[in-house]
Formats: structure tokens, C-alpha cells, sequence
């Protein structure tokens, strides 16, 4: 069974995008997302356990009995998160405690399971660890451009407290847009992380639709599968 | 509740949105002119902030959805959505809380959702609700009526009022032209009884008049809509009562701490609220009956609201909730067609 690399990349990237399209670990994206930091810091712990959680899963799936493998998959992942969630409290603890409970929620989120379930259970090892991976910067990026764009208009300001994941000399990265902001609350609230994620798909949706456009004026291939026809009436 | 029954042949005439929205704008003068006389001319420095933004917004939206702007623009919703807002605000909020209001009125809740007609929420309360949760202290430095400068004429200048808005001013001059609004006072007491409220406070001795007058101006600009068959008093009358008995309900067990039942319908935004927002044709109920529902689930969320919410009035959060009810109360309250024993109710086909 040949794997096709380059298709997985884009779909974790684009066209199949856990936040985006599958619109899957929402409850993280709209909580954490206030501002880049945070959302950089849950994305990448979300992007470690999602590729090792693949990894695993892929590595024993011939093992695995069909019945129980979604307790056993929920432990893998149980056993992942649990390790992110102690080596950030090693590391970067002003952010465990700014992320709180969503570090150990990574375990219900569903992009991972799904993943598991339906990627990593039917696909070898080399596949299963890209698309982890994938799947997890696509979500990564994401939560990072609506933090980015939540903090921008909530606060004025962009790249505040980076030096909660990147270590002391990335205290000043912080850079102020406007300055005398009075700061728009709406952005930070929760209903901003809604507005904004939905801007965000509408985004999406048009370029896609752009360029699907462009596509069509190109002359199309021929198309080989058969026509459907109308049976019922 | 036509006393009058006029035998055929009735003249038909179509009322276009148009006209109907010309009404609106007709109405809402008294209530306009009210505000006005009493809070100085920030509310017409806003109005025409509102309707000039609102104008621009709408035409810029529908060229990008490739809308004949000439043709939605003329219908006038936009300038009812804009003075709506301009009334609810403060009238001295800065210019970009007004611009801010209008843009997620126009852009986001209407247009975002389909344009007039497919909203599911009513833009101006949308972007009042937006505004006060994300602008606290803006939104609640409200204008102290002039009834309140003891005796003196005094109100704001026009030049110093655009001063506030477009400029900025020291604090002092929030000091002595804004201080709280009698729900402000009735919300935040401290340890003292309403009794003793209404006898200490300023705001309540004093200041409630223009509240009374305010209401009461906005009454008739609604009783003139209502001999105009723009909407039916199903809404308003249904919601005014609901309030009206919620609050007498509290406030006979327990007058000590709760609000007099007429206070609740002379002050804030309720009389605007129950005339010129709950009966929205759009985002409120549709049949009779679930107007009445409507509007009585209305009375009780505002009441709810105001007494054991965070924020002083309530009329935007308990319209923005009844509008979430609205398409619900609609599938329970269709009325009975003709050639058919019962109402349909429900989901489709269970009743027929």
C-alpha cells in the first residue's frame, strides 16, 4: 500500500483542517485562543501528543481487538497527555497554570481520538506519525491566527508574556500597535472567539471557492467515474 | 382591537417595508425630542453619527454582496437600526463606541445573517449588547437629565457636547454632566431600603422625572404606530403586563427590596423596548398567540434580568434571549387553518 505524503500534509494543512473543517476541539480553540502565548503553547502541547498518540496507536493496531480499542486508545492518549502536562509543569509552569484545565482536557479532545480512530488504527506507522503531526500544526495554526487576531483587537497589543514558553529573552517581543487602546472586551470574551472563528472559515471557504473558480476555467479532466442517475421519482 | 367594524368593500393597499419603516422613524420623534430636551444634544450629535454610518456600512456591504444599493438603502431599515442604537447609548459616548455599534449592527448581525428579513437578532441590540460588555465604562456614563441640576437650566453646550464626543475632554466635565441612572441607584444601594433610597438619592428625587417623560414620550411615539397597524399590541401589551405582575409579585411580598412595579415600567429602556424593539416583525414571533408568549416571556426575562443581573437594564440581553426563542415559540403557536379541527403544533405532520 503506497502512501501518499504529500496528500496527508495538505489535508491536515487545508482541505481537511481539524478546526476549520472538521470543526473538531472547539472547546479548547474558543477558550484558550485570548491570546498567542496561549494558544501557541496549547497547540503545541495538542500537536505533541496528537503525533505520538498516532504513533502508538499506529504501532499496535494489529494487536488491538476491534471492540475495545477506543479504551485503549483513550488510555494511550490518557498516558501521553499526562506526560505533556508534567513536563510543562517542569518547564513552563506560569503557563500550566495560566492553561489549566484545558492541558488535561487534551485527552477529550476529539481531533485526537479521531485521528486515532480513524487514521492511525488503519495506517502504517510512517503515514500515522505525518498525519499527526499535520493534523496538529493545521490546528496549531489556527488557534494561533485567532489568537492573534483576538488579542490584536482586544488588547492592542500582539506577542504579550511570549516569555512564558520561549524563556527570559523573549519578554520584549511584545509589540504594541496602537498605543492609548482602550481595549475591546468582546474580542477577549468568548463571543469574540466565535465571531472570530467563524470569520475565519468564511475565510477559508472563500478561497477555497476562488480557487476551485480558477481550477474550472482551466479545462477540466474528463471525469471517469460514472454519471449518477435519478432512480427515485 | 378595532371598535369600529366597517363593512366591505374594504380597500386593499400593500404596505411596502418603505413605508412602514417611514413610520418607524416618524414615531420615534417624540422620544427623540424627549431625550433631547432633557439630556442635552448628544442624542442628536448621535443620531446623525448613527444614521451617516449606518448609511455608508449598508451600501459598502451590499456592494460587496452585489445588492442593488439603491434600492435596499431607500427602504430605511438601516436608519431605524441606527437611531434605535443612537437612543441606547449614552449620548456622550465617544464617536468610535457609535462606529463600532453600527458596523457589528450592519455588518455582522444583519448582513452577515442575509440582510433584512433573514436576522435572526435585532441588529441594534446585538451591537448594544456588544457595546456594553465590551465598552463598561463608556456605556454606563450616562447624561444626568437637566432635571437634576437643582433648579438651573443647565445641559451640556452643543459645542462642548461634538467636544466630548469627536474630541476629548478633561474628567472633570464627566463629573458634573454624567452620574448614574435611577436603575444604576436602585441596582447598587448598599444596605439602604427602597424607601429610604427614594428619599435619599438625587437621581431618584430629582432625576426620575425626565426617566417618566422619556418613557412616556416613546409611549405615544408606539400608540401612534399601534392606529397605524404596524404591529398589533399583542407584543407590547403582553410584555408590559408580564413586567408590570412579575414586579408587583416581588415587590408585595417585599417592598423593602424590590423595585416598585411602576418604576419598572416608567424608567430605563422599557417603553423603547416593549413599542419599538420587542415588535421587530423580524426577529419577534409571528402568529397572535405567539406574540402574546412572546412578549409575556419577554416582561419576565427583563424583570429577572434587571434585579439579579450584573448590568442595570435589561432590555437588550432579554430581547437577544426571546429572539433565540422566537422560531421555537413560532412552531407552538401556529394558528388553525382553515378546513383543519386543530392547530398544527410542533414538528411537522403530528397533529394532522
Amino acid at each position: 500500500m503506497s502512501v501518499d505524503y504529500r496528500k496527508i500534509t495538505l489535508n491536515g494543512l487545508w482541505h481537511n483542517n481539524p478546526a476549520l473543517v472538521q470543526l473538531l476541539g472547539l472547546c479548547p480553540l474558543l477558550a484558550v485562543t485570548s491570546s498567542v502565548v496561549n494558544a501557541l503553547g496549547l497547540g503545541l502541547a495538542s500537536t505533541l501528543v496528537l503525533s505520538s498518540s498516532n504513533l502508538t496507536v499506529s504501532l499496535f493496531r494489529r494487536l488491538v481487538p476491534e471492540t475495545v480499542r477506543l479504551p485503549i486508545f483513550v488510555m494511550i492518549i490518557a498516558s501521553f497527555v499526562t506526560a505533556i502536562e508534567l513536563l510543562m509543569q517542569a518547564f513552563t509552569y506560569e503557563l500550566y497554570l495560566i492553561l489549566g484545565i484545558f492541558i488535561p482536557l487534551i485527552v477529550t479532545n476529539c481531533v485526537i481520538m479521531g485521528r486515532a480512530d480513524a487514521f492511525a488504527a488503519k495506517n502504517p506507522v510512517s503515514a500515522s506519525v505525518l498525519d499527526g503531526l499535520m493534523m496538529g500544526v493545521g490546528f496549531t495554526s489556527v488557534l494561533v491566527v485567532l489568537g492573534a487576531i483576538r488579542e490584536v483587537l482586544g488588547t492592542g497589543a500582539i506577542f504579550s508574556n511570549m516569555h512564558l514558553l520561549f524563556g527570559e529573552n523573549a519578554r520584549d517581543w511584545m509589540i504594541v500597535l496602537a498605543e492609548h487602546y482602550e481595549g475591546f472586551l468582546f474580542a477577549i470574551l468568548p463571543p469574540g472567539a466565535f465571531v472570530g472563528l467563524g470569520l475565519l472559515i468564511a475565510l477559508k471557504n472563500i478561497i477555497d471557492a476562488r480557487a476551485e473558480a480558477k481550477r474550472s476555467i482551466a479545462p477540466a479532466p474528463q471525469s471517469s467515474g460514472s454519471k449518477r442517475v435519478r432512480v427515485t421519482g | 382591537m378595532a371598535l369600529i367594524r366597517l363593512s366591505s368593500p374594504h380597500v386593499y393597499k400593500a404596505n411596502s417595508t418603505a413605508n412602514v419603516m417611514r413610520l418607524v422613524l416618524i414615531a420615534t420623534l417624540p422620544g427623540i425630542l424627549a431625550m433631547t430636551f432633557f439630556f442635552g444634544w448628544g442624542t442628536l450629535i448621535q443620531i446623525a453619527l448613527a444614521c451617516t454610518l449606518a448609511l455608508a456600512f449598508e451600501a459598502a456591504v451590499l456592494k460587496l454582496r452585489k445588492r442593488p444599493p439603491g434600492f435596499f438603502l431607500s427602504d430605511g431599515s438601516a436608519l431605524v437600526t441606527a437611531i434605535l442604537l443612537a437612543v441606547a447609548i449614552p449620548p456622550f459616548s465617544a464617536w468610535w463606541v457609535t462606529a463600532t455599534g453600527i458596523f457589528f449592527a450592519i455588518v455582522i448581525a444583519k448582513h452577515l445573517y442575509g440582510g433584512l428579513g433573514n436576522n435572526p437578532f435585532n441588529p441594534a441590540m446585538v451591537a448594544y449588547a456588544l457595546l456594553l460588555v465590551s465598552f463598561p465604562v463608556e456605556m454606563t456614563r450616562w447624561t444626568s437629565p437637566m432635571t437634576q441640576h437643582g433648579g438651573g437650566w443647565e445641559i451640556a453646550g452643543f459645542i462642548d457636547t461634538l467636544q466630548v464626543i469627536f474630541g476629548s475632554v478633561d474628567a472633570g466635565f464627566y463629573d458634573s454632566f454624567t452620574g448614574a441612572t435611577p436603575l444604576d441607584v436602585l441596582k447598587h444601594r448598599g444596605g439602604l431600603t427602597t424607601e429610604e433610597l427614594w428619599r435619599q438619592s438625587d437621581v431618584l428625587t430629582n432625576g426620575v422625572g425626565a426617566w417618566y417623560a422619556v418613557s412616556a414620550a416613546w409611549f405615544m411615539g408606539g400608540i401612534f404606530l399601534l392606529s397605524r397597524k404596524i404591529f398589533t399590541w399583542h407584543t407590547p401589551l403582553s410584555m408590559l403586563v408580564a413586567l408590570f405582575l412579575t414586579a408587583s409579585a416581588f415587590y408585595g411580598f417585599d417592598p423593602d427590596n424590590y423595585v416598585n412595579p411602576v418604576v419598572h415600567l416608567s424608567v430605563g429602556a422599557t417603553m423603547l423596548g416593549a413599542f419599538f424593539i420587542a415588535t421587530d416583525p423580524v426577529t419577534s414571533a409571528t402568529s397572535n398567540k405567539g406574540k402574546m408568549v412572546f412578549g409575556a416571556l419577554l416582561g419576565v426575562l427583563i424583570y429577572v434580568i434587571r434585579t439579579w443581573g450584573n448590568y442595570p437594564d435589561a432590555v437588550a440581553f432579554a430581547v437577544l434571549l426571546m429572539n433565540l426563542c422566537a422560531p421555537f415559540i413560532d412552531q407552538y403557536t401556529q394558528p388553525r387553518t382553515y378546513g383543519h379541527n386543530r392547530a398544527n403544533r410542533g414538528m411537522k405532520g403530528k397533529n394532522q
